[in-house]
């Protein structure tokens, strides 16, 4: 077996190469700090002339989304890239393919806000995120990477769970993870599937009405109320099935953790080195990451709940992902927040102050 | 001569075409919709592409297109269909991909959509019904309704200082590079009808030649939001929209 190729690259790249290798139909984006590298590095690989990978750079963030809507629903593996303020114009898009049940990737590289905000990294899209963002009763597939490692990985997990439950799916990343270079193993080369697979794989999909067939109808619209219930309740069904199956998470040092920090992304490796600050004072301290955002660690964390004295939800936010903790663990232990807004990100030590002071000095 | 003796093949003078389903259309007596949606299922039956059309319906009243033509569709966000089509296209490039969309949803909230699709060069064809009005939503003003044309949103009629100008997105459309053909219709006779026809075929055709993007402008009536009999409308459309909206192509560059 060929040894792994080690690299060195930006979280932003590796999303690029992680789709070509991960037979990416096509990408569809529109450059915005600090995400513009997607598109730019996908520009340079030219996969047009290797796996037939369709890259186009959209007029707007509004014509992204709604290209990937078509894409998904003729059964393609598309996917777009955006950074915070391009992400809230995507957002009637997402719905409808929610709606629809057309699967596709959109990759979030967060900058702070609101508004036009800031260039610098931020978490603040957590409640757009997990919470739909557009209008009406659904949920999208969010995915944490804390890595360049992870951002590499989670395109081909996000694209998977996005056609096994044909939802769209979401990469949440930040300016950190995006930005900064570390050391990367590519995915292994996946073929893009043939149009016969295709049609055979998304026998929902527009692809073309064969004559075995009725004609395939892709809408997230019906006037009658009796029917778009039935439509909502299969919805919810769904989500049920993913919050029951696809959660995931990662813990460190939360055995004998008489304190828990709670943090996703690069927050959490901001949290992992505080923990290790703490460790070395003699505090217990352990760290739960929700790799999932969308469905949360709700039972996982309802569970430390019971066993630790405090919580503290570290965020590049002004506390998001707390409701949801604290939604978890209903007031079986004290959960605070620490986090910082506009572009400024917290240090460890900042985040051991903020457990002293908010969990463990209190009673 | 019996009623089965009479209906016999030879004796076949028209016939719906087979794409065209039996659902009752929710479309007004008198509206141009039933009219070019026939049109377009028979270019795509003379054309052998029952099997690989995927049409994008819009937001507005041709948001049931789906609902009677029997090939696969998909119901865009309102203006977005353009955006739809270009992915759809560079994905599926031996589909006939075209959009259905009317002049809200085409030349207002899908401005940028229509006019970047087009400029690009996209292998698609829009189907572009002009009638001045937001039918679905009850009969509002559109960027193409006409000065001095009364809707439920301008009551007193259009005004250029209250409501700005009518909007010639079609002309616009001929001033693109990536335009090959561009024309503007009407289904209000049988001759217009024949015309339409030959126009929408065209474009079709264009799409799969891989010569650009096409537009078919449509010039039609919405007697309801108009509120006139058919017949009025027919009329109302040749004295007053004609002139704003005069028929004919506007640019056909496919044969160079």
């Amino acid at each position: 077996m060929a040894k792994e190729e080690i690299l060195l690259m930006k979280g932003n790249e590796a999303i690029a190469h992680a789709a070509i290798r991960c037979g990416c139909d096509g990408y569809f984006g529109y450059p915005i700090t600090p995400q513009s590298e997607v598109l730019e590095t996908l520009a340079l690989e030219k996969p047009w002339e290797t796996t037939g990978m369709v890259v186009l750079q959209a007029e707007s963030e509004v014509a992204s989304i709604n290209m990937i809507y078509g894409a998904g629903s003729a059964g393609k593996r598309a996917m777009t890239s955006s950074s915070s303020p391009g992400v809230a114009l995507m957002q009637e898009g997402i719905a409808y393919m929610a709606g629809a049940e057309i699967p596709g990737l959109i990759v979030n590289v967060q900058r702070g806000g609101p508004g036009l905000g800031t260039i610098q990294p931020s978490q603040s899209d957590y409640f757009q995120a997990t919470r739909g963002g557009g209008n009406g009763d659904y949920n999208v597939i969010v995915l944490a990477p804390a890595s360049v490692q992870e951002m590499a990985d989670f395109v081909d997990v996000a694209f998977e769970l996005s056609f096994k439950y044909r939802n769209p799916a979401m990469i949440l990343s930040d300016g950190i993870i995006g930005q900064m270079m570390e050391k990367v193993i590519l995915p292994p080369f996946k073929p893009r599937r043939t149009e016969d697979e295709v049609v055979r794989e998304c026998p929902w999909a527009a692809t073309g009405r064969r004559k075995d067939r009725k004609p395939n109808i892709i809408t997230s619209l019906d006037l009658d109320s009796a029917n778009m219930e039935r439509t909502n309740l299969h919805l919810q069904e769904k989500y049920a099935e993913i919050r029951e199956k696809e959660v995931r998470y990662e813990t460190v040092m939360c055995e004998d953790a008489e304190y828990l920090m709670v943090a996703f992304g690069s927050a959490a490796r901001i949290a992992q080195k505080a923990l290790e600050i703490c460790r070395a004072e003699g505090i217990k301290v352990g760290l739960l990451r929700p790799i999932t955002l969308w469905p949360f660690p709700t039972k996982q964390i309802a569970e430390m709940g019971k066993r630790v004295k405090g919580i503290l939800s570290v965020e590049i936010n002004a506390g998001q992902m707390i409701d949801d903790i604290r939604l978890a663990t209903l007031g079986s232990t004290p959960v605070e927040h620490y986090g910082r807004m506009g572009g400024m990100v917290p240090s460890p030590e900042e985040i051991v102050a903020a457990l002293k002071e908010k969990i463990i000095n209190q009673k | 001569m019996t009623k089965e003796e009479i209906i016999q093949p030879e004796n076949l003078v028209y016939k719906k075409p087979t794409l065209m389903n039996d659902n009752p259309m929710h479309y007004c007596p008198g509206c141009s919709h039933g009219v070019v949606h026939k049109l377009v299922a028979e270019v795509i039956e003379e054309m052998n592409m029952e099997e690989k059309t995927i049409a994008i319906s819009p937001v507005g009243c041709a948001v049931f297109a789906y609902n009677y033509l029997d090939v696969d569709w998909i119901e865009a966000a309102h203006g977005r269909a353009p955006a739809l089509a270009s992915a759809i296209k560079r994905l599926w490039p031996d589909r006939l991909v075209f959009t259905y969309q009317g002049d809200g949803d085409l030349a207002c909230i899908g401005t940028a959509e229509t006019i970047q699709a087009l400029n690009r060069g996209e292998h698609i064809a829009i189907i572009f019904i002009n009638n001045a009005i937001y039918g679905m939503t009850g009969g509002q003003m559109s960027p193409t309704t006409l000065m001095g044309m009364k809707t439920a949103t301008c009551p007193y009629g259009r005004q250029a200082d209250l409501h700005g100008l009518p909007l010639r997105i079609t002309d616009i459309a001929a001033s693109l590079d990536g335009t090959q053909y561009v024309t503007r219709q009407s289904v209000h006779t049988v001759a217009a009808i024949r015309r339409a026809k030959k126009a929408i075929r065209k474009a079709f055709e264009n799409s799969m030649n891989g010569k650009g993007s096409s537009l078919v402008e449509i010039v039609s009536t919405c007697n309801a939001g108009w509120k006139m009999s058919p017949e009025k409308a027919n009329q109302w459309m040749e004295e007053n929209m004609f002139k704003q909206y005069p028929l004919g192509d506007l640019k056909d560059t496919s044969n160079e």
